[in-house]
């Protein structure tokens, strides 16, 4: 169980804000830290890995407590057993991929974790490589796998996959997935991508204004009219065309752009650039095999 | 042709700049990082030597070290240390002199360098030191190579300091710089431009080297 009651004035451009939070999730859980830029989602990871200190609460983690201000307790990060991946990946330069791997070990057993990390994010063959000469996606691999060295009990990750192209994404999204199986880790995730968010979250989180707004499932939380379809997808409108009676949207799921025809009722207050599921049920979708 | 202002010389700009990167380093540090209210102060006082005519420098070195005042008498007692016309006082007072040059590059490298740099490694378990030493430092060998050497150059090329406190003394505090202006002086042109020559040699070649460095010219020779 992972508790954190804490509340913070930050100074940000447009002015203070007070992040007032109460957080509260089981051990095992991917939760996503989800809402407008400037709600307070970083400040959250940096409070709980002990980079940036509240005014007043407490934070305990597994029954231990990382920060309470009346206790008068704060530990410092290193003290807190957490991995960290940050938005820019913030890779060593001047070390090679397993040189940063290792830089994070405290034993000799965990050198044997190193080679193992190595193998399961794919980085075999790169691992004497510096940083500079990967791409997005295979800094954004050694930033998770370095994360995991240490063998957290809370891995927090800050919008890991925001910067990287639709493919790479579905590919990093089931790494993060399977590590956080295979390590029976906690995670906490910042991400925008709704469809990313209901694919991976147990549960979310939406921030505004530095206050919790609502949380629960995905499902809860973004489908106000639930649907039982089966057949469904996230995208984003990027066309609403009226032909007569009906109207037609183009839709962009993961990268492909899809046409539905929608009523005059169901457009009412979509405007292009929303978030929206195209789902479907009681018809049959046709199968075909797609010659690779 | 009598070498020995020019060895001196040199052996001051090395001692100087080994003591001086071990000053600049922690200085550099709280600089870049600290929040305290103290830093405008302490940031001006380093960056006064910039500004100021050596000559002031010198002359206040030569008051507090002085045998005839307290502190230098002190200091002579205590510590067995004269610092006036001697080679710790002129290394002492090139040290402070050079400060600037040494501590601004190392401190704005530092402060360039991405914050998550350092604060990935805290959560990696490692303490202010390690990280200093093993991902900072690494991450900034231009500047530092910039700070060591505009140092070092910068003390080869001092005069005013080291006339006022280190005054004339061969095989001491004689450096070349002060050679040049006593035989100009006595009209030994040859001399003056023998010291001048050499000086003007070696510091455009340790300047190219550190362009040539931090350009990457250099790059594809050890890579």
């Amino acid at each position: 169980m992972i508790s954190c009651e804490i509340e913070k004035t930050l100074r940000a451009p447009g002015g203070e804000m007070k992040l007032r939070l109460e957080l509260e999730f089981k051990k095992g859980e991917l939760v996503t830290l989800y809402g407008e830029s400037g709600a307070g989602k970083t400040s959250t990871l940096r409070i709980l890995a002990g980079l940036l200190t509240p005014d007043r609460g407490r934070i305990t983690v597994g029954g231990r407590t990382w920060f309470d201000s009346e206790k008068k307790i704060n530990l410092k990060p290193q003290q807190r057993n957490l991995g960290f991946v940050f938005q820019d990946y913030a890779l060593f330069p001047h070390m090679t991929v397993r040189e940063n791997l290792e830089y994070g070990t405290r034993s000799r057993e965990d050198k044997g974790l190193v080679s193992n990390l190595i193998e399961m994010v794919a980085l075999d063959d790169l691992q004497d490589r510096r940083p500079e000469t990967l791409s997005g996606g295979q800094k954004q691999r050694v930033a998770l796998a370095r994360a995991l060295v240490g063998k957290p009990e809370l891995l927090l990750l800050d919008e890991p996959l925001s910067a990287l192209d639709a493919k790479i994404r579905t590919r990093l999204q089931d790494a993060i997935l399977a590590l956080h199986r295979e390590f029976a880790l906690t995670t906490l995730l910042i991400s925008h991508d709704l469809g990313e968010i209901h694919k991976l979250s147990d549960h979310v989180v939406e921030l505004e204004q530095g206050t919790v707004l609502r949380q629960g499932s995905a499902e809860e939380l973004f489908l106000r009219n639930k649907i039982s379809g089966k057949f469904r997808f996230t995208g984003q409108v990027l066309n609403i065309e009226a032909t007569g009676v009906v109207h037609i949207v183009t839709v962009l799921i993961q990268n492909q752009l899809v046409k539905v025809v929608a009523q005059e009722k169901e457009i009412r207050d979509l405007v292009v650039g929303d978030r929206v599921l195209v789902a479907s049920k009681a018809f049959n979708p046709v199968l075909q095999k797609l010659d690779s | 042709m009598n070498w020995e202002p020019l060895i001196l010389t040199f052996k001051l700009a090395l001692v100087t700049t080994v003591l001086l990167l071990v000053v600049s380093i922690p200085l550099a540090y709280w600089l870049a990082f600290s929040r305290s209210r103290t830093r405008p102060v302490v940031e001006t006082l380093v960056s006064m030597p910039l500004v100021l005519p050596p000559t002031v420098l010198g002359f206040y070195f030569l008051v507090a070290f002085s045998p005839g005042n307290a502190f230098g008498s002190w200091l002579e007692e205590s510590l067995g240390l004269q610092l006036v016309f001697s080679f710790p006082g002129l290394v002492l007072a090139s040290i402070l002199y050079s400060l600037p040059f040494m501590v601004h590059p190392i401190q704005s490298g530092l402060s360039g360098l991405s914050p998550s740099l350092k604060e990935a490694s805290y959560v990696m378990g490692r303490s202010r030191l390690t990280t200093l030493w093993k991902v900072l430092l690494p991450n900034i060998r231009p500047s530092m190579l910039t700070g060591i050497v505009l140092a070092f150059a910068h003390t080869v090329g001092e005069f005013g300091v080291v006339l006022m406190i280190g005054g004339n003394i061969p095989g001491h505090t004689k450096v070349a710089s002060i050679a040049i202006y006593d035989e100009v002086e006595a009209l030994n042109y040859g001399a003056a431009n023998f010291y001048s020559a050499v000086l003007f040699t070696i510091t455009f070649c340790i300047l190219l080297v550190v362009y040539l460095v931090n350009g990457g010219y250099l790059k594809r020779f050890w890579r």
